[in-house]
């Protein structure tokens, strides 16, 4: 899929859903809990597949998921069981220096 | 993506806390979305194409927000200070807006065609749900979230156009989703006109903090609510601090307060070093951005502000996402340690104005141009040497006003000063300056003499005002900043 920035992608194996804050050019399928993750206002929305039990090392509400070699980005907005992949590969924490509160 | 994701994940996330408020009759994050969601209904059944904010800052602001979100249309936060004409003309730039406005705003709102109603109305009215729950809208990420007419103290106010994506970026690359802790709390003074307004309202509820506003700023007022509800962090613009520390016989004790963050105009370095022996508890803060850049671009920290030293007048370094650099009037870029204009780049920056057309703000790399002047050390830290518009031109030398205001805001019997360029036969423009004396204290023509001593002691001599007057105050908006042209106006007469 090639989703655009802004799209909420839902997991078909637990309650996880994602936004995607970047995407690259590339043509990618994002899994969570080892099966495709699929548009959460498209046609596929609600279907779901067995998790894979070597893929849960769970997703956590608010934090972002970034792949820098696929250039994609996403953030968790519902967490879940799954772990989110790309290609088989857990798409990484994105670890974010904090910052004192400026507002 | 739509700013009311983030609302939807305070609310998902952690629904039952309070988030705009008092801790006693407050909004939690499901009341919110709430309200919000009957607020885009109103906004639906009027077939409104913006939601006009008109008001002092209330509960009413952030429902307005997101409701306005929630539809699909944009919130213009409207400076209910401006005067008849200039209100005039920005009310009738949004003929089909539904109006939120304070009771004495409804003739200019009448005047215009439209209804308005009161804060209180508004809430009263987004209390009861929605008829038919308002289908969230699939908004285009940049279409506008919410235009806000800059102060206008240089030219026209202008109506800077801040995007969905524009305003999600600022908050995913400078908060935590959900990291405050369930008791802390903000307290927000600056009015609902400004970015800072509309930034602290996002961040602070994705932060998972609740929000308290002040409506009108006093140093008594302001110390008493962080005390009673016991505030955590808080945002003041540069002269409410200024205040708080100057008040006579105010107890300034702040037990609750771990940060407070400032910004919004330059901060004298006296008022900060100040303030940092009155509250050696407290974190430091200096957040410096622009309304175009949805808010803040660069920080000092709390460290950085206890190690002191030269770093205490820097603005502090850019924010993640956000690159900054410094070029020379030939738009050449410069190195660290030179002086030139600041121009900024990154998803949390505007790329438009309202009713600018088609036309870009940005150049062709997608730079914008702050029109500050200002120079990066080594290590990144931007050092601002004020408005590039500001800058007096005596002879065929730059001088930069921000300067000579360091060396006369230092000087202990000094609470405030400006320096402007005055229309000169001989070299163009020449340096004048207006002193405020600190309290109890006068300064005569002596005194005023000593005090140009003193700058020319420090910079040399065509950097010495050629002449310095004392006022009894400068003139400035309610947000802090100084409206130089009153000040040339004032020296002329």
């Amino acid at each position: 899929m090639k989703p655009r920035v802004g799209a909420t992608l839902a997991s078909t194996t637990d309650q996880t859903t994602v936004i995607v804050v970047r995407w690259g050019a590339e043509d990618l399928d994002v899994t969570c809990g080892g099966a495709p993750m699929v548009d959460a206002r498209g046609p596929e929305a609600g279907t779901s597949h067995p998790a894979d039990p070597a893929q849960q090392a769970g997703t956590v509400m608010g934090k972002r998921y970034a792949s820098e070699e696929h250039g994609v980005e996403l953030l968790c907005t519902k967490p879940g069981s799954g772990t989110l992949a790309i290609g088989g590969v857990p798409v990484p924490l994105k670890d974010a220096k904090p910052l004192p509160a400026s507002d | 993506m739509n700013i009311t994701v983030l609302l939807d994940m305070a609310a998902d996330g952690f629904g039952d806390r309070v988030v705009v408020g008092t801790r006693e009759a407050g909004l939690t994050a499901q009341a919110l979305r709430a309200r919000a969601s009957a607020g885009a209904a109103l906004v639906e059944a009027e077939g409104a194409d913006a939601i006009l904010h008109l008001a002092v800052n209330t509960p009413a602001f952030p429902v307005a927000l997101f409701a306005a979100g929630l539809a699909g249309v944009p919130l213009v936060p409207v400076n209910y200070r401006l005067g008849a004409e200039q209100l005039d003309h920005l009310v009738g730039n949004h003929p089909r807006a539904l109006v939120v406005a304070d009771e004495r705003q409804r003739a200019a709102i009448e005047r215009a065609g439209l209804t308005a109603r009161t804060p209180e109305e508004f809430l009263q009215q987004t209390r009861t749900p929605a008829p038919h729950a308002v289908e969230p809208r699939e908004v285009d990420p940049d279409s506008a979230a919410v235009v806000i007419y800059t102060s206008g103290t240089t030219s026209a106010p202008k109506g800077v156009v801040l995007t969905h994506a524009n305003l999600v970026s600022y908050v995913l690359g400078t908060v935590e989703y959900g990291a405050a802790a369930e008791d802390d709390a903000a307290l927000m003074s600056v009015p609902p006109y400004h970015i800072a307004a509309v930034s602290n309202a996002l961040t602070n509820l994705y932060a998972g903090r609740r929000v308290i506003v002040l409506e009108a700023f006093t140093p008594q007022d302001w110390v008493e609510t962080v005390r009673d509800q016991g505030v955590t962090n808080a945002m003041v613009v540069p002269t409410m601090l200024a205040r708080i520390m100057d008040e006579p016989g105010l107890d300034r004790s702040v037990p609750s307060l771990r940060s407070l963050a400032y910004g919004g105009a330059a901060m004298p370095r006296r008022v900060v070093e100040q303030a940092l022996r009155e509250w050696p508890a407290v974190d430091f803060v200096n957040a410096y951005g622009l309304t175009e850049t949805s808010s803040t671009i660069t920080v000092l920290g709390p460290e950085d502000h206890r190690a002191g030293g030269e770093r205490l007048s820097s603005a502090g370094r850019a924010v993640p996402g956000v690159e900054i650099q410094v070029r020379a009037d030939d738009d050449t870029p410069l190195p660290a340690g030179t002086s030139g204009h600041v121009w900024v780049r990154g998803e949390q920056v505007s790329t438009a104005y309202a009713g600018g057309g088609s036309g870009s703000s940005l150049d062709a790399d997608g730079w914008f141009h702050t029109r500050d002047r200002g120079r990066l050390d080594a290590e990144g830290y931007l050092f601002l040497e004020g408005r590039v518009d500001d800058t007096i031109i005596r002879g065929a030398e730059n001088i930069a006003p921000a300067e000579i205001e360091d060396v006369l805001q230092r000087h202990p019997d000094v609470a405030d000063a400006v320096v402007v360029g005055v229309p000169d036969e001989e070299w163009g423009q020449r340096i004048e300056a207006v002193v405020v004396p600190r309290r109890g204290v006068d300064l005569d023509a002596e005194a005023l003499e000593a005090l140009r001593a003193t700058v020319r002691g420090s910079l040399r001599g065509a950097k010495t005002p050629d002449r310095i007057v004392a006022w009894a105050e400068l003139p400035r908006t309610p947000t802090g900043k100084l409206v130089r042209r009153d000040v040339v106006a004032g020296l002329a007469r």
